[in-house]
């Protein structure tokens, strides 16, 4: 790696993890994260006054520990870069406030960046510069989408995204129903693997022929697992936990690595990377190993404390954009809940929040 | 600084008077406001962040997000300068702005039909701690003081002896705390938030079954 790449510190609070990552052009530095996971455990899902009230806490000892790991100075930066959005509007807030605050005292440039973009960046940490194009497929508690990223500093198309849940939502909403705990998707891999995938045929989501091709629906899904279960126990009969979550996340990652590779064959797109919380999941790796492998498509996933929330990835973006000459945001730059991911980043002068918020509908389920 | 209540305010002060500020009253945009007010009023006094000795800010009462937005700058500024920070109670800027000097009680808004509120003796000195409640059940304790802050404004039938201010100010909040640290008295809180409430935090019941009976 040569000396001049950008040193870059990258903030991330747009959900339950307070991150702060350092990079050097594409090598990791450190990748501090503080989780207020447990805390909103008990509730089923993340509060977002709890998350907030979690970042203000952890956001500067975050920071620090970062800069102590990776044994530099925040003199020597390049840039800070945070995510701008979208995400919890409260929490985003806290790592903005905190991005700005130290770009300002330090005189450093400050880059508000995708959280979706950052997603898809992180693999450069992993596995060297991403190849352009790349089709994405990130999947976790909040997202579900497939982008097609042409350069993740400044052209990131949506192929197509859910249209109800997202699909680490449903894996805790079936845990729940199973009694398994919040997080959902952990438990949920492991009882699988000792199920059968073909005991129970689960439905597909928007699979038709005139269902459109790369959106995703989780929610009837969901409620089919609920249905089939209820019947179960209605019958007074046992309830085979392991093949409802074998059958049900053969369901799932079917629909997710079918649509993936179909974007990546319809678009002439021979580089796949899957990223996002459920793709730490062992049978959307497997089964999307082996559909790409027949596809001659190469398949990139980062390794899965990569793909969770993490202020690396926002590090990652952050150098990109200093290596390409991106320019910077200003101090006016805001937390955006719904910043489109047609924008990988906030540059200056770009306060009229003039975009349309079509992605509004979504929002609301998208962190629920 | 203090950005608890509606107010984005910053104040530049050199322990003797202040210097510079910056004060604008927008409840939703405390995110977007806060630096580019320390810019403009650095500017103003033609110098660098890291000329500051030493940073102020208000702890609060506040209704969450804005309080954070000023609490999580001053911890960030501290962290990259080396400088320490120091805590005060948002309405003690405003009563040490009203310059009553008697009795009297500071009341902010606390939005949902509540109040943060605190009673005091003299402009310097607050009897008690600050606690948030509906304006009617503490009307009664109040009767006879002067109310000051936008939270006597909301509720005139609870506190009708309205005083100014109506709104923080950072140059009172930098003019409370050059006279603690010219005095040595201390009497700083921690730079932690006081939010005086739980966080709306719903606990969903039990799986919701979705077979109709
Ligand atoms: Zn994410």
């Amino acid at each position: 790696m040569a000396a001049d790449e950008p040193l870059v510190l990258g903030i991330e609070t747009s959900c339950d993890e307070t991150g702060v990552g350092i990079v050097h052009g594409t090598a990791l530095l450190a990748d501090a994260v503080a989780s207020s996971v447990d805390t909103h455990a008990r509730f089923g899902g993340v509060v977002p006054e709890i998350a907030s009230r979690a970042h203000l806490e952890a956001m500067v000892p975050t920071i620090e520990r970062a800069l102590k790991t990776a044994g530099i100075s925040a003199k020597d930066l390049d840039g800070i870069a945070v995510t701008a959005g979208p995400g919890l509007a409260g929490a985003l807030l806290v790592g903005v406030s905190a991005a700005k605050a130290y770009a300002y005292a330090l005189g450093k440039p400050l880059y508000g960046v995708n959280h979706l973009a950052s997603h898809i960046c992180v693999d450069q940490l992993e596995h060297g510069k991403l190849p352009e194009p790349t089709m994405a497929l990130l999947v976790s508690g909040g997202h579900s989408s497939l982008l097609l990223s042409a350069d993740i500093t400044s052209d990131v198309r949506p192929m197509g995204a859910t249209i109800d849940d997202a699909a680490g939502e449903a894996f805790d909403k079936i845990a729940r129903v199973l009694d398994l705990g919040f997080p959902g998707g952990p438990v949920i891999d492991r009882l699988a693997k000792e199920g059968d995938p073909e005991a129970i045929a689960f439905p597909r989501g928007l699979s038709g022929s005139r269902d459109p091709a790369y959106d995703f629906s989780f929610s009837g899904l969901k409620t089919a697992v609920a249905r089939w279960i209820e019947a179960k126990r209605a019958a007074g009969e046992d309830v085979p936990v392991r093949d409802v979550a074998a059958s049900f996340q053969e369901a799932v990652v079917d629909v997710l690595t079918r649509k993936a590779v179909r974007a990546c064959k319809d678009e002439g797109v021979d580089h796949l990377m899957i990223g996002g919380g459920v793709a730490a999941n062992s049978r959307l790796r497997a089964l999307a190993e082996e559909r790409c492998e027949r596809a001659g498509i190469r398949l990139r996933v980062p390794r899965p404390g990569l793909c969770t929330d993490n202020g690396a990835m926002v590090a990652a973006l952050g150098s990109e954009m200093v290596a390409r000459n991106r320019p910077a945001s200003d101090l006016e730059l805001s937390a955006d809940s719904s910043l489109p991911v047609t924008d990988p980043h906030v540059p200056g002068g770009s306060h009229d929040h003039g975009h349309d918020h079509v992605h509004e509908v979504s929002k609301e389920n998208l962190y629920s | 600084m203090d950005t608890a209540t509606p107010a984005v305010t910053v104040a530049l002060h050199d322990g003797e008077a202040v210097v510079a500020s910056s004060s604008q009253v927008d409840a939703r945009r405390h995110g977007e406001l806060l630096l580019p007010a320390v810019d403009l009023v650095l500017k103003e006094a033609g110098l660098k962040l890291d000329a500051v000795t030493g940073i102020v800010v208000g702890v609060g009462p506040g209704p969450y997000t804005g309080l954070r937005v000023g609490l999580v700058t001053a911890a960030a500024f501290s962290s990259a300068l080396g400088v320490p920070v120091h805590g005060l109670c948002t309405l003690d800027g405003l009563a040490y702005a009203s310059g009553i000097d008697g009795p009297f009680a500071v009341a902010t808004d606390a939005r949902r039909k509540e109040v943060y509120w605190a009673r005091y003796e003299d402009f310097r000195t607050r009897a008690g701690d600050a606690s948030v409640d509906r304006p009617a059940d503490i009307a009664g304790q109040l009767a006879g003081l002067p109310v000051v802050g936008a939270g006597a404004r909301l509720y005139p039938e609870a506190f009708p002896d309205a005083r100014d201010p109506e709104h923080q100010s950072a140059a009172a909040l930098a003019g409370l705390a050059a006279e603690k640290l010219a005095g040595g008295e201390g009497g700083f809180l921690d730079p932690l938030p006081m939010y005086l409430r739980r966080p709306d935090a719903q606990v969903p019941k039990n799986y919701k079954v979705v077979t109709p009976k």
